[in-house]
C-alpha cells in the first residue's frame, strides 16, 4: 500500500479539523516509458517516475485542495492543513467524525498478461523499426515516418472520510505511427494508433506493420485529394472512426458539473427525446482493455455502464462525488483527474453509440451525394450552444451511392442537439477508438466508439464551392 | 532558492563520466488557483511541484529520464535510467547539448516579488469580485460559469557538463471569467481574462467587460450562408494562428520535412511588408526569459522580413542537423520533456523594417496571383491610412484599449471599416483538429459577426472558415497595431485575410 492506513486515518482526521463534510486522500505512483523513432533513427527513450498525494476537503460550497510529493506523515499532514484552510470560508462549521477506514476491493476490468516494464527495451525498439520499414515499403511518396511506443503504470489509492479505502493498478500500452507523403501538390499526413489498458500482449493482437500501412496509405491517398466541399451535406461516419463526434456533440454536455452550472444545452432534458430513436448512447468504464476503462475512478468509486440516452430519450447525466452529493445521489464512477496534482471532476470513460440494424454498405449505397468520413481527428465543443467541430483526417466524396474521390483535411461543424436528431441510419457494425480528452486544463485517456451511421445535414468546412 | 535548484542541476551535470555529456533541467512551480461561483468560493487549490529531467549523450546516442521526486536516491536512479536509455538509441552525430556561445543573457525582471506576500484571502476576494462584476455586467448575463484567479511562481535551472549553468524565475497571474448570456431560448458564452506578472497588474474590469461583451453580442447568432469573404481575426485568434504557423518555423519540423515552410528561405511567404520576430528578450511577452531551456541566452530572431522568409529557430540538436548554430530557441513543456526547437515570443507587425513595431498597415502588394477571389473590397485595403482614431467603427477592441500598446491606433475599427464586407471572427474552435502545419490545410469553427458596410453586423455561429496557411499568409490585407500580449508563445492583434471560404448553410 502506498500509505499506511493508520496514517491515512490521522491525515483525514486532521483535514477535517476546521470543519467540512468530506475529506479525501488521493495518492498516485506513476512510472512510464516511451520510445520514439523519427527520421529513421531511434531518437528518444524516456523513462519517468512521479509520485505524490493530494488532500481534498469539501465544506459547504467550497473545496480546498493541496498536494505534496512527500508521502511521509508530516508531508501529508502539511497538505491536509493547507487544504482545510479553505473550509473556514465554507458555510458549515464543526468537525464531523469520520467513519473508520475499511479497505474495499476493486477489480480492474482490464487484465494485464505481460507487464510491459518487464519486457526488454530492445523488443520495443524492434517494434519501432518494423513500423518504419512497413510504412516506407513500396510507397515512394513517403518521406517521413515517426513511430512511437509508450507504456505507463499508475497505482492509485483513495481514502475518504466516508470510510472507503481502495486501490487500483492501471496499465496502459500504446503504439502510434504518423507518416508524411510528398506529391506534386505538397505534403499530406496520415496517422494510426493502437492503445489499450493492457500489457505488452497488445502486440499479440495488433501488428505494428498493419498500423504503419494504414497510416502511410492514408497520407499517400490524400496526395490526390481534392479540397473538401463547403456547406451542409449528408455525412456517413465509418464505424469507430467517428466516435469523437458523440464525445463532443453530447458527451461533454451530459457531464453533471455543466448541468449543475446551467451551462449545458441538456439541462432539464431528462426524459425528453434529445436524439433520433436509433440512438442509444452509453458511457462504460467497465470494458476490459478499452482506453478509458479502470478499476476505480480517481475518487475511489467503481465505474459503471451508464446508459445516457436510450432510443433517443435522455436517461441520465454523468456524476462525480461532489456533483452527486449536491444532487443527493451517488457518483456514477466518472470522477477523474489527470494526476495527484489535480482536483477530480466529471469525465467520460468509453463513450459510444450502440449498433443498430442497417448494413453499413447499404447506408453508403443509399446516399446519393455526401461525404464518407473514415477517420476523425480531434474535436471541440461549446457546451453552452452545443456547437461542435471535429476534424476529418480521412474522408471521401460519396457520389451516386459510391465512395469516390479522397478529400483534404477539414473541420466539420454541427450543433449537438440538432445533429443527434438528424441521424437516420445506424449500422450493425461497431468500433472504438482511443483518444485523449482535455477539459479545464486536464487530460485523461478516453475511448470513443460508434457503428457506421449517417447524419443528414452537417456543415463541411472545406474551401470548394 | 536559486542556490537550491542550480546546485542540484550543477551537481548532476558534474556526474558526467568520461566520454559522456550530462544535462540536468530542474524546475519548481508554486501555484494557487481560486474559483468563485455564485458568490462563494468554489475551490482553492494550493500546489507546488518540482522535478528534474536528465539527458545523457554518450557515443552519439541520447537518453533521457525524469523524476518528480528530488531526493538524492531518486536522482541517482534517474541518471542511471538516462544512461541505460542512451544505449538503445540510434547513433546520431547531430544529437547535442548547448555549449556556451559567448552571447550574454539579457537581464529582465520577470518576477514580481510582491506576489509572494499577497494573502490567500486577497486572491479569493479578487475572484469573488470578478464573479460579481461579470454577473452584473449586463442585464442579459444569465450565469457566470466560472470566475478564476490563478498565479504561479516558477523557477528553472539548467546545467550541463559543457559549462552551461543558467537560472531564471518568473511570476504570472491571471484572472479569467466565462459567462453565459441569454435572450429567449438562446444562450451564448463569452470569456475574458487579464494577465500580468504581479497581482496589482490585473485588470478585473477588462476581464469581466470582455467576457460580457463577447457573450452578449453573439445573442441572436444564426448560421450564415456559404460564401467567400475577407476575414478579420480578433487578437486572441491571431495569436493562436501565429502560434500554429510558428510550429512550421521550428528547426525540428523543418529538418525533418514536417513543415509547409521547409526549404523556402529567401522566398516570399507572407504579404510584402509583414515582419515576424521571435523575441523572448522582450519583457512584455509573458513567455520572456533570459535563457532558453538548454541554458543559452535568449535572443531576438527575425523570421520574416518584408514578407520574405529569413530562417528558422533552432535548438542545439536541430541546429546541428541543419548545420546552423542554436538560436537559443529550446523549449520544454516541463522537466519531463526533452528540449525541442520552437518559437517563444512571436510578434507580427507591418513595419517592413525590423527595427521597431512600426505603424501598421500592409499594402496588398504581394507577389502576383495572391488569392483574393470572391472578396469584396479586400484589395482596396492597402490604401487605408493609419492616422485615424481607434474605435470609430464597431466599438470593438480598439475602443477599450486605446494607447495600451504605445502605438497610435490602427485597430479593429479601422480594419473593419476598410474591409467593408466580410466576417469578424471573435473565437475559433478546432485549431488542433482542423489545421495541419504540414500540409497547410486550414479549417476552423468560428463565432463572430458579419461585417457589412464597414461595420459589425449580425452575429453568426455554427460556421467554419477555411483556406490554406500558405494562401492566408500571402493574403493578409491588414495588420492592426492593437497588439495584445497573451499567455501564449505569440502575441496577437487584429488582422484581416482575404479570400477565405465561410461555410454555413
Amino acid at each position: 500500500m502506498l500509505i499506511d492506513p493508520e496514517v491515512l486515518d490521522r491525515v483525514i482526521d486532521h483535514a477535517l479539523r476546521n470543519g467540512g463534510e468530506f475529506a479525501e486522500v488521493f495518492a498516485e505512483d506513476r512510472t512510464s516509458m516511451s520510445a520514439v523513432l523519427d527520421d529513421r533513427k531511434v531518437e528518444e527513450l524516456v523513462t519517468g517516475t512521479s509520485r505524490g498525494a493530494g488532500v481534498r476537503v469539501i465544506s459547504g460550497e467550497t473545496t480546498g485542495y493541496a498536494h505534496t510529493a512527500d508521502l511521509s506523515e508530516s508531508g501529508l499532514m502539511k497538505a491536509a492543513e493547507v487544504a482545510s484552510a479553505a473550509s473556514r470560508n465554507g458555510s458549515e462549521q464543526g468537525h464531523i467524525r469520520q467513519v473508520a477506514l475499511e479497505e474495499a476491493v476493486a477489480s480492474n476490468p482490464s487484465i494485464v498478461h505481460v507487464d510491459p516494464s518487464e519486457v526488454a527495451k530492445s523488443r520495443k525498439i524492434d517494434l519501432l523499426a518494423r513500423a518504419d520499414d512497413a510504412a516506407r515499403a513500396g510507397r515512394d511518396p513517403i518521406t517521413q515516418v515517426s513511430a512511437s511506443y509508450g507504456e505507463s503504470k499508475r497505482a492509485i489509492l483513495v481514502a475518504s472520510s466516508g470510510g472507503r479505502l481502495v486501490e487500483d493498478d492501471q496499465v496502459r500500452t500504446r503504439f502510434s505511427v504518423s507518416c508524411i507523403a510528398l506529391g506534386d501538390g505538397g505534403m499530406q499526413t496520415g496517422y494510426e494508433t493502437a492503445a489499450r489498458t493492457t500489457g505488452f500482449e497488445l502486440f499479440d493482437d495488433v501488428e505494428v506493420e498493419d498500423l504503419a500501412a494504414k497510416a502511410a496509405t492514408r497520407a499517400v491517398t490524400k496526395l490526390s485529394a481534392r479540397p473538401a466541399p463547403s456547406g451542409e451535406l449528408t455525412v456517413v461516419l465509418a464505424s469507430g472512426g467517428g466516435g469523437v463526434l458523440f464525445h463532443e456533440a453530447c458527451g461533454h454536455g451530459l457531464e453533471a458539473d455543466h448541468i449543475a452550472k446551467d451551462s449545458s444545452v441538456y439541462v432539464g432534458k431528462v426524459g425528453e427525446q434529445v436524439a433520433g430513436s436509433l440512438v442509444t448512447l452509453v458511457d462504460d468504464g467497465t470494458l476490459g482493455g478499452e482506453w478509458g476503462s479502470y478499476g476505480i475512478d480517481d475518487e475511489g468509486n467503481l465505474p459503471g455502464r451508464n446508459v445516457l440516452i436510450e432510443n433517443g430519450v435522455l436517461g441520465d447525466y454523468m456524476w462525480d462525488v461532489e456533483r452527486g452529493r449536491k444532487a443527493g445521489r451517488n457518483s456514477s464512477g466518472n470522477g477523474r483527474r489527470q494526476s495527484y496534482r489535480h482536483l477530480p471532476m466529471v469525465r467520460m470513460t468509453n463513450t459510444f453509440i450502440l449498433p443498430g440494424q442497417d448494413d453499413p454498405d447499404e447506408i453508403v449505397a443509399q446516399t446519393p451525394y455526401g461525404i464518407f468520413v473514415a477517420q476523425l481527428g480531434g474535436g471541440q465543443v461549446n457546451i453552452t450552444t452545443g456547437d461542435f467541430v471535429f476534424g476529418m483526417t480521412e474522408a471521401y466524396l460519396i457520389e451516386d451511392g459510391k465512395i469516390t474521390a479522397p478529400l483534404r483535411d477539414a473541420n466539420l461543424i454541427g450543433n449537438g442537439p440538432e445533429v443527434l436528431m438528424r441521424i437516420d441510419a445506424v449500422a450493425n457494425d461497431f468500433g472504438v477508438m482511443p483518444g485523449t480528452c482535455g477539459k479545464d486544463g486536464q487530460s485523461v485517456p478516453v475511448g470513443c466508439g460508434q457503428p457506421t451511421l449517417r447524419i443528414q445535414g452537417v456543415t463541411v468546412g472545406g474551401t470548394a464551392g | 532558492m536559486e542556490g537550491d535548484l542550480l546546485d542540484i542541476a550543477k551537481r548532476v551535470a558534474g556526474m558526467a563520466q568520461r566520454g559522456e555529456q550530462v544535462e540536468a533541467y530542474v524546475s519548481r512551480n508554486v501555484s494557487t488557483e481560486v474559483r468563485a461561483y455564485n458568490g462563494e468560493l468554489e475551490h482553492l487549490v494550493s500546489a507546488s511541484s518540482d522535478g528534474v529531467g536528465i539527458r545523457v549523450i554518450a557515443g552519439e546516442r541520447q537518453g533521457f529520464a525524469y523524476t518528480g521526486y528530488l531526493s538524492d536516491d531518486s536522482i541517482a536512479v534517474t541518471l542511471a535510467q538516462a544512461r541505460e536509455n542512451a544505449v538503445f538509441a540510434t547513433a546520431d552525430a547531430s544529437v547535442s547539448m548547448a555549449e556556451p556561445d559567448g552571447i550574454a543573457a539579457v537581464e529582465m525582471d520577470l518576477l514580481d516579488s510582491g506576489l509572494d506576500s499577497v494573502s490567500t484571502e486577497a486572491k479569493v476576494d479578487l475572484a469573488l469580485e470578478l464573479e460579481r462584476s461579470a454577473r452584473h455586467g449586463h442585464r442579459q448575463i444569465r450565469q457566470v460559469d466560472s470566475a478564476d484567479y490563478a498565479d504561479v511562481i516558477s523557477q528553472e535551472a539548467v546545467a550541463n557538463s559543457e559549462g552551461i549553468a543558467a537560472y531564471s524565475e518568473h511570476s504570472y497571474c491571471e484572472v479569467s471569467v466565462s459567462v453565459i448570456a441569454g435572450e429567449g431560448s438562446q444562450s451564448q458564452s463569452g470569456s475574458g481574462f487579464s494577465v500580468a506578472r504581479g497581482f496589482d497588474g490585473l485588470d478585473l474590469e477588462k476581464a469581466a467587460g470582455d467576457a460580457v461583451h463577447r457573450a452578449v453580442r453573439l445573442l441572436g447568432a444564426g448560421k450564415p450562408a456559404t460564401a467567400g469573404y475577407t476575414v478579420v481575426f480578433d487578437p486572441r485568434v491571431t495569436a493562436t494562428l501565429l502560434s500554429v504557423v510558428s510550429t512550421a518555423l521550428s528547426g525540428e519540423a523543418v529538418t525533418k520535412g514536417r513543415s509547409f515552410l521547409a526549404g523556402r528561405v529567401g522566398e516570399q511567404v507572407m504579404v510584402a511588408g509583414a515582419l515576424v520576430v521571435d523575441d523572448p528578450t522582450d519583457a512584455r511577452a509573458l513567455s520572456a526569459d533570459s535563457y532558453d531551456a538548454e541554458g543559452l541566452a535568449s535572443r531576438r530572431i527575425v523570421l520574416v522580413e518584408d514578407g520574405r522568409l529569413l530562417g528558422y529557430v533552432y535548438d542545439s540538436t536541430s541546429g546541428a542537423r541543419a548545420g546552423h548554430a542554436s538560436t537559443g530557441s529550446a523549449v520544454r513543456s516541463g522537466f519531463a520533456s526533452t528540449p525541442v526547437a520552437a518559437c517563444r515570443a512571436v510578434v507580427l507587425s507591418a513595419g517592413g523594417s525590423s527595427g521597431t513595431d512600426g505603424n501598421v498597415q500592409v499594402s496588398n502588394s504581394g507577389p502576383g496571383g495572391v488569392a483574393s477571389g470572391g472578396v469584396a473590397r479586400g484589395d482596396h485595403f492597402g490604401a487605408v491610412t493609419s492616422a485615424r482614431n481607434s474605435g470609430t467603427v464597431g466599438g470593438d477592441l480598439g475602443d477599450r484599449k486605446p494607447g495600451q500598446n504605445g502605438t497610435s491606433g490602427y485597430g479593429a475599427g479601422e480594419i473593419i471599416s476598410a474591409v467593408g464586407d466580410g466576417v469578424y471572427v471573435q473565437s475559433v474552435t478546432g485549431m488542433h483538429s482542423g489545421v495541419n502545419p504540414v500540409s497547410g490545410d486550414f479549417s476552423v469553427g468560428v463565432e463572430g459577426l458579419m461585417i457589412r458596410g464597414g461595420e459589425l453586423a449580425e452575429p453568426i455561429r455554427e460556421a467554419t472558415v477555411a483556406s490554406t496557411l500558405q494562401r492566408m499568409l500571402l493574403s493578409i490585407v491588414g495588420i492592426g497595431s492593437d497588439v495584445e500580449w497573451l499567455p501564449a508563445n505569440a502575441a496577437g492583434q487584429t488582422i484581416a485575410i482575404s479570400g477565405m471560404m465561410l461555410s454555413g448553410n
